[in-house]
């Protein structure tokens, strides 16, 4: 995946707008699909939602910045998430994030030169009983120490 | 289609005596497969017992998914129910014991037991060392 | 015996301090010397539970326990049970035949102390097949609720039983119906809080996933009872299982004629669609959970008037969580008595925990209002692993506070855990040992408020800030006396100031840890030193040079060269380069580094 370009195709924004412009309180949900379909909400795509409902990007913009689960960014091919409910940070979740900036290379929450790994700390992901878990893209790895780390990401 | 009083108590009675085994099947196989099961790796299990069934042509077996039985530790989970009301517990099962299980315990009739829930003294045993 | 047998050796830490790593390699010699390298393997295995015998050995297939097992004893074992084939009757702990193993599960301790109520379908039916919820008596409460009740019957009913809200708050849900019942209005709704934020809680997930009909059911009645015919669950979309299975049985239910219109018959019209949160913690609080389902940023609202009066677009709502509504079906089918009988004088009923954290059976289980912590951790759940020692419970999440060995007694109810320090929250119960730092958990809990905080009332946004600053420093050990005081302060103009419960409710676990291990805060900021070794510049990893062996484990495992040494000398561990992972710690075979 290369870096991050402007998008200029609108089409999808469009159908997803039409198909959910009725329901009562929709722009979380016009949002959510939207992501769904381009991966994350760059300025030029809240535009074109604002401009398409008739509201403010403003109030766009507020929206999406307000939940988590909105990114404005372009994220890489892998996302590593660690999670970080209570359950698995008494057990040591903290030490498993650190050691995968480490290995990586990067901050916290962020993307590899290349596209290729995002980083982040997750809200508690609800298999408690195999902490500390975490997840690259589907893959769920629990009960892990932080000497795994080097192994699994070799596998990606 | 929209049923009447009587149409949905005719659906209860006769799924009870499904889930019960009052009808002309043996076992009913139940595989845990909310969110802590699947992360466990509990799809792969229920889609290899789902094929040996087919292959193996057993239609007095169901197979049946379910949600989450509480214990997280030893997911995944499968209770075999028989039609005397007995049940097992299998955990930590994978794809390779669950064949086992269907060829010892579901054609043979003997419980598998290295692979049900050990207790000792009230604790459950860890599942990493049930082989 | 031909048969190829497996020797398990517990490497859990409370027998790796009791010399596992020798004796696996004295029964390795002795197998070798009475020549049954072929038949009979050791492996190391996680904790088996059973510490306070360590170690424990456990020979399989038979499944034959030994326990305190000395170095000394190998050879005599592996002679007396493979050579001979007989017990080693000295250190035998536990056969097949002393019934240490049962079929199912739900003989188990474990499963037998419980009483399912919200969890009564979990694990038992396919979730997606309605006619599987139709056969363990799913929708008679419906019917009966539709036929032979009034909505002030309902009402009545529920109120008897003493339900009080399961998400955490514990406001009477008959009450809250009532309200909505009376209020004035043309268009009502019901809504369900599946937004389950609470870290470590996992119990509307599971009902949602295992059940999801108990709740479409119970909303359908609530509707019923108040006047609504529109209702929406909330779910979080981190919850894809749980979502699809919701959304099946919501299709079903309209395909069946149970949602819809003219329901049954009766003229009853009630539709019901999901509403997906998108990560935000604060959406659990009613009024913030109202503003993201119109499509809003989900900031709280103030209150009054109340979501009874004033929800949902402006009409009369209710708002209940999964829990809660997992409930009234059997309230409405046994009757409000048989559920009445449950539980404390205040507390009816059952709760459900979500247990995790260092405890041996992690897992979700439903026990009734009024069983003490201890039943729950060390009857029911095995105690913690690795034979350390308890340090506390952490119930109601980052609103609520710890809960000590003192308390562990104390019958769990709404009132009595609030007068203890902590309150019941939504049923994440975390169990926490010596190794955990009650500091650095404040910490935790602050930062993730922080992060949460939606930033509307300057109180919140601020004072949370400030506090996790504050708790920052001192786990640096840059803190001093008069930053308690300052914590102190503070957490009271959040419990007076805040607009919402988040904020209102956000140091409660400072304070609850600053009345309950003031000790250890008191270590950061005087001694500078973390006793449980958790916060790093805190807490120096060092090696011991009597103890070392030189085998270069520990500096092959080490992430950023920090460990230097050669053959033959103790190794040192450069503190300017560690960065405090613990890696070198566990991976030593000798126990040589410990944290000072």
């Amino acid at each position: 995946m290369s870096k991050q370009d402007t998008i200029t195709n609108f089409d999808a924004v469009k159908e997803i707008v039409a198909t959910y412009r009725d329901m009562p309180g929709c722009l979380m949900t016009i949002l959510q699909k939207t992501q769904d379909e381009y991966g994350y909400l760059p300025f030029e795509i809240q535009d074109a939602i604002a401009e398409e409902l008739g509201i403010p990007t403003s109030e766009v913009y507020g929206v999406a910045t307000f939940y988590s689960q909105f990114s404005l960014v372009k994220k890489g091919d892998y996302l590593i998430s660690v999670c970080l409910g209570t359950a698995c940070y008494v057990k040591n979740s903290q030490l498993i994030l650190d050691r995968l900036a480490l290995e990586l290379g990067i901050e916290i929450g962020a993307t590899t030169e290349d596209y290729k790994f995002t980083l982040e700390p997750t809200r508690c992901l609800g298999c408690c009983g195999l902490a500390p878990v975490m997840t690259i893209n589907d893959d769920v790895y629990g009960g892990i120490v932080p000497n795994d780390i080097p192994d699994i990401l070799a596998k990606y | 289609m929209k049923k009447t009083s009587q149409q949905l108590q005719e659906i209860r009675e006769a799924t009870l005596a499904k889930i019960t085994l009052k009808n002309d099947q043996t076992h009913r196989i139940l595989v845990g497969l909310a969110t802590c099961g699947q992360a466990a790796g509990a799809r792969p299990v229920y889609d290899e017992l789902k094929k040996i069934v087919t292959d193996k042509n057993l239609a007095n077996v169901q197979v049946v998914q379910t949600g989450c039985i509480g214990l997280c530790r030893v997911e995944p989970i499968v209770e075999v129910l028989e039609k005397d009301g007995s049940k097992t517990t299998y955990i930590n099962m994978t794809a390779e014991k669950i064949a086992k299980v269907v060829d010892e315990h579901i054609i043979g009739g003997k419980v598998v037991d290295e692979y049900t829930i050990t207790v000792v003294d009230g604790t459950l045993i860890s599942p990493k060392i049930i082989g | 015996m031909a048969n190829v047998h497996e020797i398990r050796v517990c490497g859990g830490t409370g027998c790796h301090n009791n010399k596992s790593a020798d004796l696996i390699k004295a029964l390795k010699k002795a197998i070798k010397a009475a020549d049954l390298g072929e038949t009979v393997k050791v492996v190391e295995t996680g904790c088996f539970g059973l510490c306070e015998k360590g170690p424990i050995v456990m020979v399989c297939p038979e499944e034959t326990f030994y326990s305190q097992v000395a170095v000394e004893d190998a050879e005599e074992l592996i002679n007396t049970h493979f050579v001979k084939g007989e017990f080693f009757t000295k250190r035998l702990y536990k056969t097949i035949k002393d019934d240490i193993k049962r079929k199912a599960f739900s003989d188990t301790e474990f499963y037998k102390k419980q009483y399912r109520i919200a969890l009564k379908n979990g694990g038992a039916i396919d979730p997606e097949d309605i006619d599987e919820y139709l056969a363990v008596g799913g929708y008679t409460a419906l019917e009966k609720v539709l036929k032979e009740m009034q909505p002030a019957d309902v009402v009545d009913v529920v109120t008897k039983s003493g339900l009080r809200g399961r998400g955490g708050g514990g406001f009477s849900t008959g009450q809250k119906w009532k309200f909505a019942m009376l209020a004035q209005g043309d268009k009502k709704y019901v809504a369900c809080n599946a937004d389950e934020g609470d870290p470590g809680a996992f119990m509307d997930r599971s009902i949602l996933e295992g059940d999801p009909h108990s709740v479409v059911e119970a909303m359908a009645i609530a509707a019923y009872a108040i006047g609504a015919d529109e209702g929406y669950v909330y779910v979080r979309a981190e919850y894809p299982t749980a979502v699809k299975h919701l959304q099946k049985a919501i299709d079903d239910a309209k395909e069946y004629g149970l949602l819809g219109d003219d329901i049954l018959g009766t003229g009853f019209n009630f539709t019901l669609s999901i509403r997906l949160g998108a990560g935000a913690f604060v959406c659990g609080e009613e009024t913030a959970l109202l503003n993201s389902i119109e499509g809003l940023r989900g900031e709280p609202r103030p209150r009054p008037p109340y979501p009874a009066n004033k929800g949902v677009f402006g009409c009369p709502t209710i708002l209940n969580n999964v829990e809660t509504y997992a409930n009234i079906t059997t309230i409405i089918n046994d009757g409000w008595e048989k559920f009445a009988e449950l539980g404390t004088e205040k507390s009816k009923g059952t709760k459900v925990f979500a247990i995790g954290g260092k405890i041996n059976n992690t897992g979700l289980l439903e026990i009734s209002m009024g069983t003490t912590l201890r039943e729950i951790i060390f009857d029911i759940c095995g105690g913690i692993p690795n034979g350390r020692k308890f340090k506390a419970a952490q119930t109601g999440g980052p609103s609520g506070g710890c809960i000590t060995e003192k308390n562990l007694d104390v019958p769990i109810d709404y009132d009595n855990l609030i007068a203890i320090g902590s309150m019941m929250g939504s049923g994440g119960l975390i169990v926490m040992d010596e190794d955990n730092c009650m500091v650095d958990v404040a910490r935790f809990f602050m930062d993730f408020i922080v992060d949460e905080s939606c930033g509307k009332c300057p109180t919140c946004r601020i004072g949370t800030k400030r506090m996790l600053e504050i708790l920052e420093k001192i786990c640096d050990g840059k803190g001093e006396l008069a930053d308690i005081d300052r914590l102190q302060d503070i957490a009271q103009t959040l419990a007076n100031g805040a607009l919402c419960a988040l904020g209102q409710s956000a140091s409660n676990p400072v304070l609850s840890t600053l009345a309950n291990f003031k000790d250890e805060y008191l270590a950061h900021i005087v001694d500078k030193k973390c006793p449980a070794g958790v916060c790093k510049n805190l807490t120096d990893f060092v090696i011991d040079a009597d103890k070392c062996k030189a085998c270069g484990k520990c500096k092959k495992a080490c992430p950023v060269e920090a460990i230097s040494g050669e053959a033959k000398v103790a190794h040192v561990i450069d503190q300017e380069k560690c960065i405090k992972c613990g890696t070198c710690m566990s991976n030593c075979p000798f126990d040589a580094i410990t944290k000072k």
